[in-house]
């Protein structure tokens, strides 16, 4: 029973992560239909942009406590994210947005590419350490143990998305974006600046993804320059399990995600007999995604779209 | 006498004699360039040999994207599936593992490249089928993330299968793989002749051997690719990418023929990966990677979807330039910095070049190099309001 109670406690911890990088791939895709592969690369930006101010904080201001340190890379992390990641939509998506619909995929590759060879030339193809902030003795709730700073993914991962729930519902730029996303023509009628209603979904997908980097870095406590890959590419996976293009899907499609992967490489092995062990966690991701979308081809919570966009 | 087959891909009205003329002077260079490359020495054949390879998967995946219009992110597997059975079926892997087999086979696994490749072929078209059939109802995006899932699940199995039961050799990939060969002749050369092939008394290179084999490989598949196109299957394909429901409408029945579209690009991806295993004599999970899926679909969207001579030269160029890149990341850092001053090595060099040569050519060819002249005009998506002017890249 602790050992169940444990898994779903990494798989929440695991799960808000994805999240919070699938709300990025699906506010682009609801108002652009473009998945914006370079996302996962965004993630690792801000991993290493937070490695690199929470180690010359440490330096200069010695005396500093350990979560006011991660504040600082948090804070350095999140506008370097959105600069990068509308400076891509500028320069990549934007020239083609009316070109064929493959066009703008293999930009987003061809970025993605360039942005692990240049973290890769910066940070060197090792492991970088991250430096530990926070204690790391893990407190015991019920039976199951997690860390101070997988609290913290938690409970960032919460307010982060319920702040985005209320901007998307109640602000100004909320509608804007919601308009846009059911149709940008009338929206745009609608006295709508579609261009800054854009820049502005990127640059709330970057901050997004930004903790979630600062995040991931600080319970693993490395950077990696292919740090944002595999987590990029579980967060479409969740983003298109929840039904992309929503966002209640994505939050859902995350958490779900980070439960079965937690579960299933918990339990695979009892369940096929010492068969499969724990490295065919992977696998989970994506047979959950293949039997959900077969029973359910537009996802948990995406409507049924007209075809072809 | 009529003929049913034309090179499309010639001017319609031109000279024939002329055309004729051209592809015999193709022709010749396309005879003599392995030999021509060898004097500069052998490794520039094999990376000729591979770019043929990665033809064979552009073709192939050019059926299913380019064509049948379903983005494919997992192609891949294909390849996976087809060197791997391969590997198994003509490597002592099988024979020193399980006890039954060894006992079957006492001299080892050795079948004939008529059965392996055909059948290579066929088992990576019946993956292409199961891969087809759950996903059909589903479009666009959905199918592109469900293929890539597939192409991971491949690629996580071959990393896993060898234990409790070793099927694959795990991570170590399978060893000791024959070379083909062909009517008696092994194409590696026969021991002792120190990698050269003797063909009717003619000694060449073992690379250029393997040349001219996946060169008829990769014409045939040209010629099927022209012909498939201009079938009635092909035209079904075409019809279901411009608008399915239409296609419905006219009676095409889509369940069959998307999966047919899997199904054929698969087998070009099999029989490639037959060839790679025999060529290089070994097979390992990291040479089935997303990254190789996501180079070959770029193959194919940056020569020009959907037309074969596009797709060729998208497959030569990527497949080319990454050794180009190679030989010019150092000098040209030298040239710019002074001699010794190197920053950043050839292999990173060339990686980023790569990536921003893939930005570069969708930003100011969005249609790839060289598009379908006949499906220039094509409808473009919903634009989304307040069309902007295309911006300047600096």
């Amino acid at each position: 029973m602790d050992i169940l109670w444990q898994q779903i406690l990494n798989g929440l911890v695991l799960g808000s992560v994805y999240a919070l990088v699938a709300l990025g791939y699906t506010m682009v895709y609801g108002i652009l239909q473009l998945i914006n592969f370079a996302h996962g690369e965004v993630l690792m930006v801000g991993a290493m942009v937070a490695m690199v101010t929470v180690k010359w904080v440490i330096a200069t201001f010695p005396g500093l406590p350990g979560p006011v340190v991660l504040g600082i890379g948090l804070l350095a992390a999140i506008p370097v994210c959105v600069a990068i990641n509308v400076f891509i939509e500028r320069v990549a998506y934007r020239p083609l947005r009316n070109a064929p619909k493959l066009a703008p995929l293999i930009t987003a590759i061809g970025i993605s590419i360039m942005m692990q060879t240049m973290a890769m030339i910066i940070f060197g193809r090792n492991y970088n350490q991250f430096p530990a902030l926070l204690p790391t003795a893990p407190i015991e709730i019920g039976g199951a143990l997690i860390t101070q700073t997988q609290i913290l993914i938690l409970v960032f991962a919460a307010l982060s998305m319920g702040a985005l729930t209320l901007l998307v519902e109640r602000t100004r730029l909320g509608r804007a974006m919601r308009a846009t996303a059911e149709n940008p023509r009338v929206a745009s009628l609608m006295g709508v600046n579609a261009n800054h209603v854009i820049v502005m979904t990127f640059a709330l997908g970057a901050a997004l993804a930004a903790i979630a980097g600062v995040m991931l870095a600080a319970n693993y406590a490395v950077t990696h320059f292919y740090m944002g890959f595999m987590p990029g590419l579980k967060a479409f996976t969740a983003a298109v399990l929840g039904g992309i293009g929503n966002l209640y899907g994505a939050m859902l499609g995350g958490l779900l995600l980070g439960l079965v992967e937690s579960l299933g490489a918990g339990y695979i092995g009892d369940l096929t007999g010492g068969f499969l062990g724990s490295h065919y966690q992977d696998i989970f991701a994506f047979v959950v995604l293949i039997i959900v979308l077969t029973l359910r081809p537009s996802g948990l919570m995406g409507e049924r779209v007209a075809d072809r966009a | 006498m009529h003929h049913g087959f034309k090179f499309n891909f010639l001017p319609a009205q031109g000279n024939a004699m002329r055309a004729y003329l051209g592809m015999v002077l193709i022709a010749v260079a396309l005879a003599v360039l392995p030999l021509v490359l060898g004097q500069y020495g052998n490794s520039w054949v094999r990376i000729i040999d591979l770019a043929l390879l990665y033809v064979l998967l552009a073709l192939g995946l050019n059926i299913v994207v380019g064509f049948a219009g379903l983005l494919d992110l997992g192609y891949i597997a294909f390849y996976a599936v087809g060197a791997y059975m391969y590997a198994l079926l003509s490597s002592p892997h099988l024979a020193t593992n399980f006890v039954w087999i060894a006992e079957t086979f006492p001299n080892g696994m050795h079948n004939s490249i008529w059965l392996v490749v055909p059948l290579g072929a066929g088992v990576a078209a019946l993956f292409g089928v199961i891969l087809g059939a759950p996903t059909l109802k589903l479009r666009g995006d959905y199918l592109a993330i469900v293929t890539l899932g597939f192409g991971e699940i491949v690629r996580i199995f071959m990393n896993n299968l060898n234990a409790p039961v070793n099927i694959t050799n795990g991570p170590q990939g399978i060893t000791r793989i024959d070379p083909i060969s062909l009517f008696g002749t092994s194409l590696a050369g026969t021991r002792g002749s120190r990698g050269m092939v003797d063909i009717f008394g003619w000694k060449i290179p073992s690379v250029a051997a393997y040349y001219y084999l996946f060169l008829v490989l990769v014409l045939l598949a040209i010629f099927l690719c022209i012909r498939l196109q201009h079938s009635r299957i092909g035209r079904a394909w075409m019809a279901i990418r411009e608008d399915e429901i239409a296609a419905k409408a006219m009676g095409i029945n889509t369940r069959n023929v998307k999966l047919m579209a899997f199904a054929m690009g698969a087998s070009f991806g099999g029989v490639s990966g037959a060839m790679f295993s025999a060529f290089q004599g070994f097979v390992s999970p990291e040479s089935f990677t997303l990254m190789e899926s996501i180079v070959v679909l770029a193959m194919v969207v940056l020569g020009g979807m959907g037309h074969v001579p596009g797709v060729v030269l998208g497959a030569l160029l990527l497949a080319g330039l990454p050794e180009l890149l190679r030989h010019f990341v150092v000098p040209a850092q030298e040239m710019l910095f002074g001699a010794g001053n190197v920053i950043v090595d050839a292999e990173i060099g060339r990686t980023l070049l790569f990536g921003l040569a893939m930005v570069l050519v969708m930003l100011f060819r969005p249609k790839g190099l060289w598009p379908s002249p006949q499906h220039g005009v094509k409808k473009t998506p919903a634009p989304v309001p307040d069309t902007p002017q295309p911006t300047k890249v600096a």
